[in-house]
């Protein structure tokens, strides 16, 4: 038992990166999936075509293709990343793409007459968005997100192909070293699904949270 | 380094030919996801609890897992219990299985919108179950589903450059061998996103087809 658990700490060294890897892009990807989903609503002509063609772009390519392209083909424009920049920025863009569809979705699931009479009580735009229209476009939000991030968490298995010492990677590592396959790849995958439903748990928290201050406004 | 269109024909071919890898893996692995999905979506509804449940979760753990590590998972630790598959047929299997559990919800959710009184006419007109499902059932629930469907193997059609973490050649396979073996990325890695584009954009104007062509059966 004492030989395995020299690799039990490197699969959990591994569960760390994929930890990090997850929440930077997350992180990066919330942040995307607002710009790229409000700028679709945009009034400039500029700044819809510049938001769908990065969703289009995006959604249209896998992440492995994405990553790929980020850690090999960057450094001859003279952008050289690590292997975690490059998959958190890969990660972060490809996802956030996906969640600008569900920001503009949501955004436009609310109705009409909230628009209307944010205007008639003559708010500006921002204090429209900030005040009326995302406090309920944000619990409609919620759920996708949660795939989303779900999404996210699968995604980062593919990082460990371009050497980033991942859940994944670890697994290859233990399995080069002790020629067995079950053991590691079992492990990884019951590690990968706690994490999912660590996400989905915490998701349908803030779910809670959210709709909490809306009580009695949505019917 | 520059962009060299003559190299661009020159890896033209072997790009092709991997190309065609990509295109039989999308498709047999629709195949298998369109068969595996029906069957898990019928099982589920099983009116013994203990079977509906096992089903449940084993899809949610498909769903929850990297689809990078069912694959290493496939091809490394099966061969162990004495079962081996070349690199195609596991990558087809295990990304036919994994869409499975996607497209087992779409079924579920057409299934589900099948009025009840077509479940009770059926019963009236002394059908049997089977003969319920395949006349009935299936006819009225198959349509409405394929734009989802569809959407489900676009996604898919992009998850397979996975398939050359386990050697199966690819377009991503063979774009990674000419960079590694030329030592030039820029052209390879683009061509493989712009492949995967263009396919993507081309798919989703079908998408939008087959979503006036079958949204009409709804009413």
């Amino acid at each position: 038992m004492s030989v395995w658990s020299g690799y039990l700490t490197l699969i959990l060294e591994g569960a760390l990166v994929t930890l990090q890897l997850t929440v930077m892009g997350s992180a990066l990807a919330l942040v995307m999936a607002f710009l790229a989903g409000l700028g679709r609503l945009s009034r400039f002509f500029a700044v819809r075509a510049l938001a769908t063609t990065y969703i289009e772009f995006f959604r249209g390519t896998s992440i492995f293709v994405q990553l790929f392209w980020v850690y090999f083909v960057l450094p001859f424009a003279g952008l050289t990343l690590t292997p975690l920049q490059a998959g958190v920025l890969a990660l972060g863009l490809n996802v956030g793409a996906y969640g600008a569809e569900v920001v503009r979705g949501a955004v436009k699931a609310v109705g009409r007459e909230q628009t209307e009479a944010c205007i008639a009580l003559n708010l500006s735009r921002f204090q429209r968005m900030r005040h009326v229209i995302l406090p309920q476009a944000l619990p409609l939000m919620l759920p996708t997100f949660c795939n989303n991030a779900i999404e996210l968490l699968k995604g980062t298995a593919v990082v460990s192909l371009i050497s980033l010492t991942d859940l994944t990677f670890q697994a290859q590592v233990v399995r080069a070293q002790t020629g067995n396959t079950l053991i590691p790849f079992a492990t990884i995958l019951f590690l990968y699904f706690a994490m999912a439903w660590a996400i989905s748990t915490v998701m349908r928290w803030l779910e809670r949270r959210v709709t909490r201050s809306l009580d009695g406004v949505r019917t | 380094m520059e962009w060299d269109w003559d190299f661009v024909w020159q890896i033209m071919p072997t790009l092709l030919e991997g190309f065609k890898i990509t295109l039989l893996a999308t498709v047999l692995g629709a195949a298998v996801a369109a068969v595996i999905g029906l069957g898990l979506a019928i099982v589920r509804r099983s009116p013994i609890t203990a079977v509906s449940r096992t089903v449940g979760f084993v899809s949610e753990f498909i769903r929850g897992t990297p689809l990078l590590v069912q694959l290493y998972f496939i091809f490394y630790v099966l061969p162990d219990i004495g079962i081996r598959l070349s690199p195609l047929v596991a990558g087809v299997i295990g990304i036919g299985v994994h869409y499975a559990t996607y497209t087992a919800e779409v079924y579920r959710a057409g299934i589900e919108n099948v009025p009840r009184g077509q479940w009770e006419a059926a019963k009236a007109a002394n059908l049997t179950t089977r003969q319920a499902w395949i006349h009935v059932i299936l006819p009225q629930a198959v349509p409405p589903m394929i734009p989802a469907l569809a959407n489900y193997f676009i996604a898919m059609f992009k998850e397979t450059p996975l398939l050359s973490a386990i050697t199966v050649l690819e377009l991503m396979n063979q774009a990674k061998s000419i960079a590694n073996s030329n030592y030039r990325y820029i052209e390879p890695m683009t061509l493989v996103g712009v492949f995967f584009l263009v396919v993507s954009l081309i798919s989703v104007l079908g998408l939008r087809w087959l979503e006036e062509r079958y949204a009409r059966m709804d009413d």
